[in-house]
């Protein structure tokens, strides 16, 4: 949730405030609160992962090629700046990662040692990657029966390979178009 | 069941409740979280009112069809709607996170009939499946977890990537967006004084371990909860299979500690069980931490054969009725002082042990 003054930090405080006009509800962040009064504040010790990544994100380590801020780089979907990130450690919406790619894959290299899922795909968003899955799976099973000699096999796992592969170049093609549809 | 019943029942068939389940003498339950996006739609920490509601509203359009995937009945919670003692009391039961509660506006769970499943919406993501079943099983739970998924991503679109996969608040979820955790009772390893090796041995198998009661370093009742920290480039079924394995080998030696504890002193166990099970069944006032040390020791002495009489499942009963907003709310009382929480929490643990009726 969004502060109800400044848009744009996660609202953490939720002030009741009575005055003679009546009685206003607001959810702020801490920044705007703190124009308010003064408030308990909370517990110190409770820090989370996300104040971790912000620590890690803030200062990349030297060894790597050090990827420019980019301040300046939004995300068109939910307005989230990079600054954003770095400030809270957590990401706005989906289209953050696409938007925000190739500063979070390091990142991600650091959190899980890797930076490919290799899991379950939902079949109506995952793309083509169920047939692309499919396609290394044959492609294994050509290799083992092309040693074994069994060529009647292999053709067989060609075959599918070839109908596989046309089916991705062709879901391809109708999604640029669609994308370049979209620019229009 | 109505909620109001639901905060007032200790019954939890999957924590370790018959201890017959698999290796259901160490590890007590499983769970399996998947944390899953609506693509586009921001998520919780950056959504406004609007959005949170939109949330709310695409997980009820697919929830008579989760209900007929599962075979079940769920009951919809809305957080906003309970007391915070409501609130207090379904995270000590572990039907919902602490993080649900944080801010209840637009925040609501699913929970099934038997309570082995559970679908928080609006907490860190979107939604937050859940499901657990009694001993080490983990492959039963994520089926159905699985089962779920399926059922809502076959009418909504959820937010994936192709390489970075299943899309999520934190980018430590990021992946498979799968959280195993088993929850296990290791008295033999505290006692032998073993415990911060089995610690630091699973940090190097990529798994955290924790405390379930207690707090910081200093943990009470000596059950743990194992999980795995990585998410993505790993099959779910290898994420799994490594936490069962690793789960395992910390039973075997479990095993062995509890073997050897009751080896070379007999005696002096059997004695500090039943002294235990004897101020539980007959003390007047009761402390938090003294509890969980007491139900601790009488599981062992169950699990061991040392101690006979009370039904195993009275373990999992008396670690949720001995919570204290638990009893708060049994009480009808927010604001029990500690030494009138003592006493309250003395007489329910009375009551739970000398209860035959099931």
């Amino acid at each position: 949730m969004l502060c109800d003054d400044c848009h744009k930090n996660e609202a953490t405080i939720h002030i009741t405030q009575i005055s003679p006009e009546g009685k206003i509800e607001k959810n702020l962040c801490e920044e705007c609160a703190a124009r308010y009064g003064d408030f308990p504040q909370p517990d110190a010790k409770n820090f989370t992962v996300n104040d971790f990544l912000k620590g890690i994100f803030g200062k990349p380590p030297k060894a790597e090629p050090a990827v420019e801020p980019m301040s300046g780089l939004v995300c068109p979907n939910c307005g989230m700046t990079f600054e954003d990130f770095a400030h809270t450690g957590k990401i706005g919406c989906s289209v953050c990662y696409d938007t925000f790619r190739e500063q979070l894959t390091p990142l991600l290299k650091r959190i899980h040692g890797a930076s490919v899922h290799s899991g379950k795909i939902p079949r109506r968003t995952g793309g083509v990657l169920v047939d692309r899955r499919e396609v290394d799976i044959l492609k294994g099973r050509l290799q083992d029966a092309v040693k074994a000699e069994e060529y009647e096999k292999a053709a067989e796992y060609r075959d599918q390979i070839r109908a596989l592969e046309k089916k991705i170049a062709a879901s391809e093609k109708a999604r640029k178009e669609a994308d370049e549809h979209v620019g229009q | 069941m109505s909620v109001s019943d639901l905060c007032r029942d200790y019954h939890l068939p999957w924590l370790g409740a018959d201890g017959k389940s698999k290796m259901g003498d160490v590890a007590l339950g499983s769970r399996i979280r998947l944390a899953r996006n609506f693509s586009r739609l921001p998520f919780p920490n950056r959504a406004n009112m609007k959005e949170l509601a939109g949330v709310q509203n695409r997980a009820a359009s697919v929830f008579s069809d989760v209900e007929s995937a599962v075979g079940q009945e769920f009951d919809v919670v809305g957080i906003e709607g309970l007391t915070p003692l409501e609130r207090d009391v379904l995270v000590e039961k572990q039907l919902i996170s602490r993080n649900l509660v944080k801010q209840p506006q637009y925040r609501s769970a699913y929970i099934a009939a038997d309570r082995s499943s559970s679908i928080m919406v609006n907490e860190e993501d979107h939604l937050r499946i859940q499901c657990m079943a009694p001993g080490l099983d983990l492959a039963r739970p994520y089926a159905v977890a699985s089962k779920i998924d399926d059922t809502i991503e076959s009418r909504l679109d959820i937010a994936f990537d192709e390489k970075m996969g299943y899309l999520t608040s934190c980018p430590t979820n990021l992946g498979t967006g799968l959280r195993a955790t088993v929850i296990v009772h290791l008295p033999g390893l505290v006692y032998t004084r073993n415990m911060q090796s089995i610690i630091n041995i699973s940090q190097q198998l990529g798994l955290s371990v924790r405390g379930l009661y207690g707090e910081g370093s200093e943990t009470v009742g000596n059950i743990f909860s194992i999980s795995n920290q990585m998410t993505l480039g790993f099959t779910e079924e290898g994420l799994i299979d490594n936490l069962t394995s690793a789960v395992t080998e910390i039973v075997e030696h479990e095993r062995r500690a509890r073997n050897a504890l009751i080896m070379y002193s007999k005696d002096r166990i059997e004695d500090a069980v039943w002294r235990a099970y004897g101020i539980l069944r007959y003390a007047r006032s009761l402390g938090e931490g003294e509890t969980l040390e007491l139900i601790s020791k009488v599981r062992l002495g169950i699990d061991s054969g040392l101690l006979t009489g009370p039904r195993p499942e009275t373990f999992s009963e008396l670690l949720i009725a001995s919570r204290p907003s638990f009893l708060k709310n049994l009480a009808g009382n927010e604001n029990l002082a500690g030494t009138e929480l003592s006493h309250e929490r003395a007489a329910v643990v009375r009551k739970v042990l000398t209860d035959t009726s099931n």
